[in-house]
């Protein structure tokens, strides 16, 4: 048993975290969040270079294997970049590319699919949206809307799908649709014809798109893993992805108690520090208190998604997503209080934070989706 | 980063395993799992087997007749030890006075003392509280007064755990009042035999009868009993503090506890959506809290420096087993339960106060990890 990371990975976390103090800068993040405000959203919602950057540094490769030009990196040195991307509070598309579409182009794809998607997407060229979720459904529905008809070689894929992680900004999209009794994945030019994006911001500034999918027309070719097949790669990448999303929560849980902290150290009332009053350092303490227990709940998720059983890692990634979203709630939520106004106002680097933790909270499952995951064991038990 | 214990820890859980298959006494395994009281007789009886095996002081040094067991060896043998149903082990001699002794004490007071704690010949109880200092422990009264060959020791300690079977005492008592607070106190250990020494239980609200007063009325102590400098007691008994990192995690305990929760529950568990879903959350907490608790074990093979850990640990462990056994009542009937259910629930509202209350384990993450 060993719980310490590595030398390479803290060298990885190490020259992630200058990376960010210099490229993530609040006021970068801040501006990139207001683009596009009040108008039909066009530009990018990141910034290019700085993804250009991560691409260099081989983050966007990390979880590839070597043979088709990644690092062979495991889950737990992806742990190790969410979590510096959140302390970064960056707005990169890093979860929907890399970890969501990446990781099922690696796990289902053809040789030379992975060759040439994961190269792409590891230079920082290509942006591969995952197109699954559909309106008024959940995240990890079977059950489909969309259609997909035609005869022979002139397949039609017809339909709608929502919170497509920077869709419209992709290259390319790998769509959702039922087949054979299970799921087939589709990747498809994000300009196809018959292909329309509703570009929207989530409320943390990052983009998410609804896209309308009308008699647009894919080969055989295009499918990624066999006909029906990709329903377990599937789950398995919403784990892969709300583990790391409970990364990328540590890393602002630890920088909100960070700002916070500091605060309660410099802003004064009845001629003392905040921090010299006892009720205010009790709710810094259980904001500390919950985030040892959310960095403990992604650590535990990660393991089991790096070395458990399918059910082990479902079941720690559900686990990770109850407490680190109860942690998130706490201390993002004390975090505004303890600022006082200065806490509500956009100015305050606070606010971003809070919003980004409260739309992770809610991504891939909420609190009370995953407890009931958690609650249907005990009862098959 | 792993989970996975290698091949030798695998073999020692086994090694341990089969040890208490085999010498674990039935009556006492009995005892233990349906929650009836360990007396002094088990508890001594357990320590011999223990013993004999080597095994007496699993935290203790080789040198010193310990185990000389790392942090992942410790965690599985008690573990192990929780599974099984075996008593605990009287902590106030092997892990609270036995250190202090190890690093302070006198080449004379190790071996008097270190050979009859390990055998479980002296049974040791800690007389830290006192009425008037709880939390403020520093304004302590109890005074020591130099006489010749002897200290002189009248006043007062409270809440002293199991005083009634106890040979012996540490006590933090004051023999200076003229600088702070903290540097006039003194580490002593007294002999429980004592002329002057009187014991009054007190008895708790699940009608139990763990803790006590304990009086000193001119009980003369040598002075050979003190432990290091004069004055300097305060600091031997932070170095404590630091010294345990991992004591009231309360990992194993309430992992069994949680199998009994699951097994008394499982019948209205199907039918009640809403208990399924307390127990989940429980059940998750539970195994958050040991992946804490790991990451701490874990960290001191490493040879980190010791944090706070201890305090969130105490924090997040004493809430959760609480929240068990709250559970366990509600689940077998309220109000209306078996009173021995009702007693343990009564009985554990301790855990949030002794060993340093939980407010004043936050006081300590405050001011040593937040600087506050």
């Amino acid at each position: 048993m060993n719980l310490n990371l590595t030398e390479d990975q803290q060298a990885l976390q190490d020259t992630l975290r200058k990376f960010a103090a210099k490229e993530f800068s609040f006021a970068k993040r801040r501006a990139l969040a207001k683009e596009g405000a009040g108008e039909a959203i066009s530009a990018t919602g990141f910034s290019p270079a700085a993804w250009q950057q991560l691409a260099e540094i081989g983050v966007l490769a990390l979880p590839f294997e070597e043979a088709y030009g990644g690092l062979g990196g495991s889950a737990l040195d992806t742990m190790v970049v969410m979590e510096e991307l959140g302390r970064g509070l960056m707005i990169e598309p890093y979860l929907g590319t890399v970890i969501l579409s990446g990781g099922l182009i690696a796990s289902l794809g053809s040789d030379s699919q992975k060759e040439t998607l994961l190269a792409s997407i590891g230079s920082g060229e290509s942006l591969v949206a995952l197109a699954h979720q559909e309106p008024g459904k959940a995240f990890d529905a079977e059950v489909l809307t969309t259609s997909l008809n035609g005869p022979g070689d002139g397949l039609i894929l017809n339909g709608n799908k929502a919170q497509v992680l920077y869709g419209a900004q992709s290259h390319q999209v790998l769509v959702s649709v039922n087949e054979a009794n299970g799921i087939s994945l589709f990747l498809i030019d994000s300009k196809a014809q018959g292909v329309t994006w509703h570009d929207q911001k989530m409320p943390d500034g990052t983009r998410v798109a609804r896209l309308e999918l009308n008699q647009v027309s894919v080969s055989e070719a295009a499918r990624v893993g066999g006909k029906g097949a990709a329903g377990p790669a599937l789950s398995r990448a919403f784990d892969v992805a709300n583990a790391a999303l409970c990364a990328e929560a540590v890393g602002i849980i630890v920088t909100l108690i960070e700002i916070t902290s500091e605060y309660l150290k410099t802003r004064k009332q009845f001629g003392v520090t905040l921090g010299t009053f006892q009720a205010l350092k009790h709710r810094m303490v259980d904001m500390f208190v919950w985030s040892e227990t959310a960095r403990s709940a992604t650590m535990l998720a990660t393991v089991r998604v790096a070395t458990g059983t399918a059910a082990e890692a479902h079941w720690a990634c559900a686990a990770a997503k109850v407490q680190v979203g109860d942690a998130a709630r706490f201390v993002g939520q004390q975090a505004i209080q303890l600022h006082g106004g200065m806490g509500v106002t956009e100015e305050m680097a606070v606010s971003h934070y809070f919003k980004r933790l409260t739309c992770i909270a809610a991504l891939f499952g909420d609190i009370d989706h995953h407890l009931g995951v958690v609650s249907d064991v005990l009862l098959a038990a | 980063m792993n989970l996975d214990f290698d091949e030798s820890e695998v073999a020692f859980r086994a090694e341990v395993r089969e040890f208490l298959d085999k010498n674990l006494p039935a009556d006492i395994q009995q005892k233990v799992r349906s929650h009836a009281e360990i007396g002094k007789a088990d508890t001594v009886r357990w320590q011999q087997i223990l013993n004999q095996r080597g095994w007496g002081a699993s935290m203790w040094p080789k040198q010193a007749g310990g185990t000389g067991w790392n942090a992942t060896q410790r965690y599985i043998f008690e573990e192990e030890c929780v599974f099984a149903g075996a008593p605990a082990q009287l902590p106030f001699g092997l892990v609270m006075v036995a250190p202090v002794i190890m690093a302070f004490g006198s080449p004379e007071q190790q071996r008097t003392f270190l050979p009859k704690i390990l055998s479980g010949e002296d049974w040791w109880c800690q007389g830290y509280s006192e009425p008037g200092s709880g939390s403020d422990l520093a304004s302590l009264r109890t005074r020591a007064e130099r006489d010749g060959d002897h200290y002189v020791v009248n006043g007062q300690k409270t809440w002293t755990t199991l005083a009634q079977h106890a040979d012996w005492i540490f006590c933090l008592v004051r023999t200076s009042s003229d600088a702070r607070q903290q540097d006039g106190i003194s580490f002593l250990l007294i002999n429980m035999h004592s002329p002057g020494v009187t014991v009054r239980p007190i008895i708790m609200m699940d009608g139990g009868h763990e803790i006590n007063d304990v009086f000193f009325d001119n009980v003369r102590v040598p002075v050979g009993n003190l432990v290091g400098e004069e004055n300097k007691g305060w600091s031997y008994a932070k170095f404590l503090l630091v010294h345990e990192r991992t004591g009231l995690a309360l990992v194993p305990q309430g992992k069994r506890l949680l199998v009994e929760l699951k097994a008394i529950a499982a019948e209205a568990m199907k039918a009640d959506h809403r208990l399924r879903d307390r127990i989940a959350r429980i059940e998750i907490e539970l195994a958050v809290h040991e992946m804490t608790l790991l990451r701490v074990v874990s960290a001191s093979g490493s040879k980190r420096g010791p944090g706070a850990e201890a305090a969130i640990l105490k924090i997040r462990g004493t809430e959760i087993f609480q929240t068990i056994y709250e559970t366990i009542l509600q689940v077998t009937g309220g109000a209306y339960v078996d009173p021995a259910v009702a007693n343990r629930f009564f009985n554990m509202r301790k855990l949030t106060i002794f060993g340093g209350s939980n407010e004043i384990q936050k006081n300590i993450i405050a001011q040593m990890v937040l600087g506050l």
